[in-house]
């Protein structure tokens, strides 16, 4: 058989086993890149805590940003696949059960996003001028009203495009989990290469799923970008002399 | 009192060693018209920012509708619905449109229905003349027109007094015009204003009473006519003739 017969041979008799790791790669990476930028983004809240007049509300405010350096700096300087290990040998060794692997991928893919999902929301919300924040207060708004309705959606236009980077990675790097054995893309792609003995061209078609998985999600997220920065013109509603008049102003970009 | 909106006894406000203000007395009743002139680093800002909270005294008092705003259990978010604020640079919100940079705070803060909220809106939008311009963001608006939304939204919170921080400083010259012209027609509807500002002509014409501070203390506060007549202090005179003569 030449290379392209081979391809053709596992790419049909493989891609029900591959797809269903495509399945399992994009679910980890999603809901990895969701949940992480959400512990990002309540950290970013969290941290951004105005200073309490209480004494012990400073104490725990002071504990509470300790826990979280400790824990971007644990979950950004080590590797993914050391801590799938850990965390789920660890969690069997404690409770005595094992976490269903799939549970376990998610929850690992999370909390490592969350760490650098912090670091990123805090660039974002350093970026929001102080003006935006004081304007929220003077009509009375609490810190929280203040995040969720006027610092956060700004955040998150200007934080996409490291969002979505973080996503891409996510769709990558999820292959680390093939050691605890979630079945994602590249666990199966192993099943198929061990079976057929064609490995080469077995990971030839898994490069290309993995390039068509985040060159898709990469021009999906422009797309929302483009939704977010809102329409660029805007209707004069009625003027001086007819209040019915309608005056459509589009800017120049 | 009853119609006493403001009582500031000898506030201090330190910014690491430095002092910028040195013991501020000052009251002020319901519908008065104040304005705070004065050189840049007098301190006007720092007190303007002292009454709403947005800066915390470093010692002394201020009472607001005879309530202590400085006390450990006092409600300093609730407190600033009350006390109206419009700022130098604005601060509209850049991810709203001009009717919902007016409602957000209704709803949130004051819990009113999204048709209330939008009438009041809409009610005090026409009254600065932006009404027609609800759709737009304020990136979409010039400087003067920014200003009036950021006074409409001020007003949609129906504060007890409405501070201005320097409200024209930031706007092309001819801008500023249409601004003073709003500040003016709100000066005649009884609300409470005190603006910091270094229009004097405003000052003159439209303000009830005039503080001029130097040096983080209020070093004279008399009718607009004795200030810019006969100032008692030398220091009063002197500013009034740099800024006279710069023009």
């Amino acid at each position: 058989m030449s290379f392209f017969e081979k391809i053709a041979y596992v790419w049909k008799n493989y891609n029900a086993t591959l797809f269903s790791g495509v399945g399992n790669t994009i679910l980890l990476a999603l809901v990895g890149t969701v949940f992480g930028l959400i512990i990002g983004i309540l950290i970013g809240v969290v941290r951004t805590l105005p200073k309490s007049k209480n004494k012990f509300v400073r104490f725990l405010m002071r504990v509470v940003n300790a826990i979280f350096m400790v824990y971007i700096e644990v979950f950004r300087g080590t590797p993914m696949m050391v801590q799938a290990m850990v965390i789920f040998y660890g969690y069997a060794r404690i409770t005595g059960v094992m976490l269903p692997v799939m549970t376990s991928g998610i929850v690992i893919v999370s909390i490592n996003t969350g760490a650098y999902m912090a670091e990123i929301v805090r660039g974002g919300i350093i970026s929001i001028d102080k003006g935006q924040f004081e304007g929220a207060h003077a009509i009375g708004m609490n810190h929280w009203q203040t995040m969720m309705n006027v610092i956060i959606p700004q955040v998150m236009r200007n934080i996409l495009p490291s969002v979505s980077n973080e996503f891409v990675i996510n769709i990558k790097d999820t292959s680390v989990l093939n050691v605890i054995y979630v079945t994602e893309l590249f666990f199966m792609a192993n099943i198929a290469a061990s079976d057929t003995n064609m490995v080469l061209e077995t990971y030839v078609i898994v490069s290309l799923m993995y390039l068509v998985m985040t060159f898709t999600v990469t021009r999906l997220l422009r797309l929302v970008e483009r939704l977010l920065a809102g329409k660029k013109d805007y209707t004069i509603c009625g003027s001086q002399s007819d209040p019915a008049a309608e005056i459509h102003v589009k800017e120049a970009h | 009192m009853a119609d006493n909106i403001f009582t500031v006894n000898d506030l201090v406000k330190n910014f690491g060693n430095h002092a910028v203000l040195k013991g501020i007395n000052l009251s002020v009743n319901k519908g008065e018209v104040v304005s705070i002139i004065g050189a840049s680093g007098s301190g006007k800002s720092t007190l303007l920012r002292c009454l709403n909270l947005l800066e915390q005294p470093t010692s002394g008092t201020i009472e607001f509708e005879g309530e202590n705003i400085l006390g450990n259990k006092f409600n300093a978010i609730k407190y600033r619905a009350k006390v109206g604020m419009v700022f130098q640079s604005f601060n509209l919100f850049n991810n709203m449109n001009v009717l919902k940079n007016c409602v957000i705070g209704q709803v949130k803060v004051l819990k009113r229905s999204k048709a209330e909220a939008e009438e009041v809106a809409m009610k005090y939008l026409s009254n600065v003349g932006m009404s027609a311009y609800i759709n737009a963001r304020p990136s979409q608006l010039s400087g003067g027109q920014k200003q009036r939304v950021a006074i409409a939204r001020a007003l949609s919170m129906n504060p007890d007094v409405l501070l201005f921080d320097e409200p024209t400083s930031a706007l092309d010259p001819e801008m500023v015009g249409e601004v003073l012209s709003v500040m003016s027609d709100l000066s005649k509807t009884g609300l409470t204003m005190i603006t910091v500002t270094h229009e004097m002509q405003f000052a003159r014409e439209v303000s009830s009473r005039v503080l001029f501070m130097d040096d983080g203390v209020i070093a004279e506060d008399s009718s607009p006519e004795q200030i810019f007549t006969n100032p008692k202090e030398e220091r009063t005179r002197a500013f009034l003739n740099r800024i006279i003569n710069k023009r």
